[in-house]
């Protein structure tokens, strides 16, 4: 019976243990649990982002985006999560193929350009710190526009800094070959998934 | 006695088999123990209201010396009550309903139910547990700080919850109200991830969808709404502690004047609050009550002994409660100053979700028509819950339609209301599961005639304090008053508040029936057969006791539907599921 429960903590070996029924989705167990994961967190920047929305929507004013931000950082910021979220697609493709000298590449390049993300986040918090805006008040209007921006912003960010650990780990059991393809697409799911949420944030926050 | 067996070959220790577990029994039984003792605790703050409300401003000496500061003098500060009403609803809806259905019921029946080893992720199903004692203690502990509970309420309006400064438990109290419920979500998604992906990708061989036991679809749909409400409610949590310790403004309005000081937050919203919290509140009922109802149409579909009415049927009801239970918030803010036009809309969602509610009792009932019933305690129990459901949800109508609900609102009417459908109905849910697994997991059987007598004077409790409620209600008895017989005209109904805290001591005290039935025949109940109701779902035809792991070297193999009953080949009126298909073979699919 021990052996048994042991042999299940891998899903791949828990499959071909047991003769278990179709599952309507050809997902793995991992991946299905994952999946349930980004739904969940998914629904956290919705509360978050819903709650900015309806702020926004009741506040008399509200400042134009452009004078406070410089949009071409945020831009350049977009542009390199978005490239490393296609680096994060290749290195799945690799480490399916077993090419680890490329997926140990790709990772690295994804690893990056996250940090490049967290550092233009820290230069522009910084910025805006400087500026004079707090938590709870902003040169530039009404004081829920900067606690929405350190909020959903600052969700974001420790989401990217997640990530990043995250890729860090796979990256050094890549290394070690104790990774398996399915471990890549796990965290690849998470990158994207934090990718697409910041295309929102960057939708609604900085440019409408 | 035995809770659970973890097989001979299994060497751990005793922490590790029983403390540090990672098997899903062993977590099930821990939810169940822990929402047990937090039921107890709550039921006990209710009791304490019933003290004040029917003998407002009575001295009762003796409790001085339990509460000092909430009873000083021995007679109960209006902030004391406040503070029981808030931790009573906060823990009875959250720490024992949502905690009892999904933690307990749902860890310990579905590997067994649907033929798996164990849940998908143990570990993370260990975590879910330890993290929600964590989550009880934090709260508990907002007795034991200074200025005690809060006194918000289980909704923690706003800006009453976001103002340190509002009253002697909002400071420390509420602080410790926020990181209980922010653990209590973590719990929760940790653990209906878990329940989700199990019942998805862990079926044995043959466990379609379609031939899943009730009892699964209950706990899936309920597991679909937690994931989807419980973040939300997290998200709110964050903008929430935000404004008590960041100074922000989510949900304080400017000018608001608190104790001789003007706050110096603007431009918040308190209705923000209200929608954030209510999206999450109002499905966190169907979280509770739909796997009540699964459980209870396990329970009627084994002692009707036919096939159950309308399995499809109650499986898609469930989906289309999961779908609307979202879009129905607003109707507990029909006079928050939201936009009538709003209003509108939610009460037409809502009376929309009766129709799913409505089709669900019809096949109850009809699975009843026409059946030899046998009325074994589980039954009564479950056969109690149909009944408390249908007469609570009828007070639904009055209040989930804007125009009667703005008379209705904040009386006793609303009380009564959701006492009965979301507090007694799963209650009777949950005694009727605790009597008909009791046998297969302890191996004992519990005593029916105390069981009788335990459901008799249940239901009469319940009813007799509810239902007087909803008159009270009708008369106008407020809400969250302390002391009603300060109104002239609410003083004439002060003889029902004293009959309904006597039938409340009544009922609290029947529950002792149970406690003392359960305790006996843990030890030295009956030798219970291997499958004493004789029912089809797969639990019953694991090993007894049950190993860690469930099952033998395979997992059994499934031909048929759960509900097999009357079989017309003269021999047991029974046939489980994963009974060899060359015995009958199965008309129905």
């Amino acid at each position: 019976m021990e052996t048994l429960v042991h042999e299940r903590s891998t899903p791949e070996v828990a499959d071909a243990v047991d003769e278990v029924a179709q599952s309507p989705f050809t997902a793995n167990t991992r991946k299905f649990g994952m999946w349930l994961f980004i739904l969940s967190d998914a629904l956290t920047f919705a509360a978050l982002l819903g709650a900015y929305g309806f702020m926004r929507l009741t506040s008399p004013e509200w400042p134009e985006q452009s004078g406070v931000f410089d949009i071409r950082l945020i831009t350049f910021m977009t542009f390199v999560l978005i490239s490393s979220s296609a680096s994060m697609a290749m290195a799945v493709f690799a480490a399916e193929n077993g090419e680890r000298k490329h997926t140990l590449g790709l990772l690295g390049a994804t690893i990056i350009g996250g940090i490049v993300f967290l550092g233009c986040q820290a230069y522009e918090w910084a910025h805006f710190i400087g500026e004079g805006g707090t938590l709870f008040f902003n040169p530039w209007g009404v004081p829920q526009f900067s606690a929405s921006f350190f909020l959903i912003t600052g969700f974001h960010g420790f989401h990217v800094l997640s990530g990043v650990v995250l890729l860090a780990v796979v990256w050094v059991l890549s290394l070690l070959g104790r990774c398996s393809a399915n471990g890549v697409e796990l965290a690849g799911l998470y990158w994207h998934f934090v990718d697409v949420v910041w295309v929102f944030v960057f939708a609604f926050f900085y440019l409408l | 006695m035995y809770l659970v067996e973890t097989g001979s070959e299994h060497k751990a220790g005793f922490i590790r088999k029983y403390v540090f577990s990672t098997d899903h029994k062993i977590v099930g039984l821990q939810y169940f123990f822990t929402a047990f003792a937090m039921a107890i605790f709550g039921g006990l703050l209710s009791i304490l209201m019933r003290l004040q409300l029917g003998w407002p401003s009575r001295m009762w000496p003796m409790l001085e010396t339990i509460f000092p500061v909430g009873m000083a003098g021995g007679v109960m500060s209006p902030e004391f009550y406040l503070a029981l009403q808030t931790m009573h609803g906060t823990i009875m809806a959250i720490f024992v309903l949502t905690a009892l259905f999904t933690g307990a019921f749902g860890n310990y029946l579905i590997p067994l139910q649907i033929g798996a080893r164990d849940m998908a992720f143990p570990l993370l199903n260990m975590l879910s547990y330890w993290v929600y004692l964590l989550s009880c203690i934090v709260l508990v502990l907002a007795f034991f700080v200074e200025g005690g509970a809060p006194i918000s309420g289980w909704t923690a309006y706003a800006p009453l919850s976001a103002i340190p400064e509002s009253g002697p438990g909002q400071a420390m109290g509420q602080n410790l109200w926020l990181v209980a419920i922010a653990l209590f979500t973590v719990s929760s998604m940790m653990g209906v991830l878990n329940y989700i992906t199990t019942i998805v990708q862990a079926r044995t061989k043959g466990m379609t969808m379609s031939r899943v036991p009730l009892n699964i679809w209950g706990m899936l749909s309920a597991s679909i709404i937690s994931i989807m409400v419980f973040p939300v409610l997290l998200g709110a949590g964050v903008l929430l502690l935000a404004d008590r310790i960041g100074g922000t403004s989510f949900f304080v309005p400017a000018g608001l004047v608190m104790g001789d000081k003007l706050i110096p937050h603007s431009g918040g919203h308190p209705l923000l609050w209200q929608h954030l919290f209510w999206f999450f509140g109002h499905p966190e009922v169907y979280i509770v009550i739909v796997p009540a109802m699964g459980i209870a149409a396990e329970i009627i579909a084994t002692f009707i002994r036919k096939p159950v009415f309308g399995y499809r049927i109650m499986a898609g009801c469930w989906i289309a409660v999961v779908a609307l239970s979202m879009v129905v918030w607003g109707h507990h803010m029909f006079v928050s100053g939201m936009n009538p036009f709003l209003g509108g809309f939610f009460a037409l969602a809502t009376l929309l979700i009766t129709v799913p509610s409505a089709i669900l009792v019809l096949c109850w009932v009809v699975s009843l028509y026409g059946a030899r019933i046998q009325f074994t305690t589980p039954m009564l129990f479950a056969l109690g819950f149909v009944s408390i459901f249908v007469t609570g949800g009828l007070g639904g109508f009055f209040l989930g339609s804007a125009w009667t609900d703005i008379q209705l609102h904040d009386t006793y009417f609303v009380v009564g209301h959701f006492h009965l459908t979301m507090a007694m109905s799963p209650l009777f849910a949950a005694f009727a599961g605790v009597y008909y697994w009791f046998p297969r997991i302890s191996g004992r059987m519990m005593n029916e005639r105390l069981g009788r007598v335990h459901f008799w004077i249940s239901i009469a409790g319940a009813y007799a304090i509810f239902l007087t409620m909803h008159v009270m209600g009708v008369g106008g008895m407020l809400r969250h008053s302390y002391d009603t017989t300060q109104y002239d005209f609410l003083k004439h109904l002060q003889p029902l508040n004293v009959f309904v805290s006597f039938a409340a001591f009544a009922l609290a005290a029947s529950q002792l029936i149970f406690i003392l039935n359960f305790l006996v025949s843990l030890f030295r109940g009956p030798r219970a057969e291997a499958n004493p109701w004789k029912a089809n779902t797969l639990e019953w035809a694991a090993p007894a006791p049950i190993p860690h792991g469930n099952w033998g070297a395979v997992t059994p193999e499934v031909h048929r539907w759960p509900y097999d009953y009357m079989v017309p080949d003269g021999g047991e009126d029974f046939l489980p599921q994963n009974a060899p298909a060359a015995v009958l073979e199965n008309k129905r699919f």
